[in-house]
């Protein structure tokens, strides 16, 4: 890891590899029981409410047509207040988990959780994940295969809302930039909706949670699209929350969204002071 | 592990893999991707791991906008049916705690697919050489022994030169102490190497001695030495000099975005 000029913390790898440390064999048992402890520590935990969790034991997968995953303050609190706000979901579930970044282990409820599962009472098979904690890149794959593996598959449809820095987007016409925030999208071959934004184009690529969905998507033949938002400001902000509009009405299909929330609603998650910020 | 991207699974009997190590500079990986590129390879399946760090992206290899919009992921199996080649291609680095994992998961892939060989693409620093190794070209190779048995004519051929061992404590002259394989910002080269050696696997590294930078050269001289011996291409280079490997789109930009124009 490594701290900026401006004191983020930023990990860091360095294209240049460490070579394998399999010479030092005299203490191969340490080793091995220091990584064994390190795993340990690192493991994502679920904890659903008792309904859940009874239809898990009995070896049923929970049923499930729309998956909708907020990842970043920005998706999270749009569909807090999209969709959220009114009374038609339940919270049905949490996820726990330690890294560097991150301690969620000690959160009991999942109010106190940053990584929450909300399923529609009219409709238990629409699902809505917000996840506004750090998940390490060491822990992805597990928290994918950990979440998918409690879902039914067949005709699952998962739609990802992202943040993301416009400093992380490449483009040659550096204009093309001032329009931030704006939308890509990057959908699994088994996707055959309409996407509502420009493709991600060559040479982007996308990392995290977001990439790790789009992973297991597309190995397991699961339809995903993945709606990635450029914004240039640092922190929660009404204007990017609104680039996520167009989504809604590919949404709006299987869930019932509030395409125009009150004031209060709004008030109630968004800051009002937005800055934009040169140095992002 | 590996998943096949179509309805049938890919028979590699008798294939060559070529794949490279994530090390530095990332010239192995550059080189495969020129490999793919040129060679027009079909995709054919994914090797779906939690060894790896999740990415995703579009076509790196997109030649149109027809064929722009199709999902990659972090590690990719691509095969030219013709040539009895398939490709590895790793595009993100490996999760340092399951190094030894994913080499494991390698080999046992390789064992179980059938390749006839395999050659890894690597790098190592350049600045770690020793005095012997600073002589001559900076192209190295390693053959496993069930290889060079198979291989020992077309190797005198191409007349390459074996990297060399490095005493396991420079300077001092202890004579129980023998020299060991050591290569500095090769990944897990070295233990590919030697799993495939105790394991009886035909497997090659061919390695390049560079530093990070701008490594596309370095990827040209890696594939052009691959060349010579696989003839992929029948002339690499152009009557003209320039080179006929294809450089695919997602090499563009390699060193950010455009430049502001308020700055002039």
């Amino acid at each position: 890891q490594m701290a900026t000029f401006f004191g983020e913390v930023l990990s860091v790898y360095s294209r240049a590899v460490e070579e394998d440390e399999d010479d030092l064999s005299e203490n191969e048992e340490d080793e091995q029981i220091r990584r064994e402890l390190e795993e340990k520590s690192r493991v994502v935990h679920l904890h659903w409410n008792p309904e859940v969790s009874e239809c898990l034991k009995s070896g049923d997968k929970l049923q499930c047509s729309d998956f909708i995953l907020a990842v970043g303050h920005n998706a999270a609190r749009f569909l807090s207040v999209h969709a959220l706000a009114s009374s038609h979901w339940d919270v049905v579930g949490h996820s726990l988990l330690w890294n560097e970044r991150n301690d969620s282990t000690t959160a009991k409820t999942a109010v106190e959780s940053a990584c929450v599962f909300h399923r529609q009472k009219d409709n238990p098979s629409v699902w809505i994940c917000q996840v506004t904690c750090y998940i390490a890149e060491d822990q992805l794959f597990q928290w994918i295969e950990k979440v998918f593996d409690c879902l039914q598959h067949r005709e699952m449809n998962v739609t990802v809302l992202s943040d993301s820095s416009v400093a992380e987007y490449k483009a040659a016409d550096y204009l093309r930039c001032s329009s931030a925030p704006f939308l890509r999208s990057l959908h699994s071959s088994a996707f055959r909706g309409q996407s509502v934004c420009p493709s991600l184009e060559q040479p982007n690529i996308i990392t995290g949670l977001p990439a790790a969905v789009l992973n297991h998507c597309e190995v397991h033949r699961i339809s995903a699209v993945v709606y990635q938002c450029y914004s240039d400001v640092v922190g929660a902000d009404s204007v990017t929350m609104e680039t996520y509009k167009p989504v809604l009405t590919r949404l709006g299909k299987s869930i019932q969204l509030d395409p125009s929330p009150s004031t209060d609603v709004l008030r109630k998650f968004t800051r009002t002071n937005i800055q934009s910020n040169l140095y992002i | 592990m590996f998943f096949s991207s179509r309805n049938t699974s890919p028979c590699f009997q008798g294939f060559t893999l070529v794949m490279p190590a994530v090390a530095v500079g990332n010239v192995g990986q550059l080189a495969v991707d020129l490999i793919v590129s040129t060679l027009n390879m079909s995709r054919v399946g994914f090797i779906h791991t939690d060894c790896l760090i999740p990415m995703a992206g579009n076509n790196p290899y997109t030649t149109c906008t027809e064929d722009a919009e199709e999902l990659h992921t972090p590690a990719e199996v691509y095969t030219a049916a013709e040539q009895k080649l398939a490709v590895l291609q790793i595009r993100a680095p490996i999760i340092q705690a399951k190094s030894k994992r994913f080499r494991q998961l390698l080999v046992s892939w390789i064992k179980a697919s059938g390749f006839s060989r395999t050659i890894v693409l690597s790098s190592s620093h350049a600045y770690q050489r020793d005095d012997q190794q600073l002589q001559s070209a900076p192209m190295r190779y390693l053959f496993t022994p069930s290889l060079m048995k198979v291989s020992e004519d077309a190797l005198k051929e191409l007349g390459w030169r074996e990297m060399e061992k490095v005493p396991a404590f420079p300077g001092l002259t202890d004579p129980s102490a023998e020299p060991r394989l050591y290569i500095p910002g090769g990944g897990i080269t070295k233990g590919l190497y030697t799993d495939s050696c105790a394991e009886d696997i035909p497997l090659a590294v061919l390695l390049l001695f560079c530093s990070e930078g701008d490594n596309i050269p370095d990827a040209i001289t890696l594939v052009n030495q691959l060349n010579d011996w696989l003839h992929l291409l029948d002339r690499p280079v152009s009557s003209t000099g320039c080179s006929k490997w294809k450089i695919p789109a997602s090499w563009s930009l390699l060193f950010g975005s455009g430049i502001p124009p308020a700055l002039f």
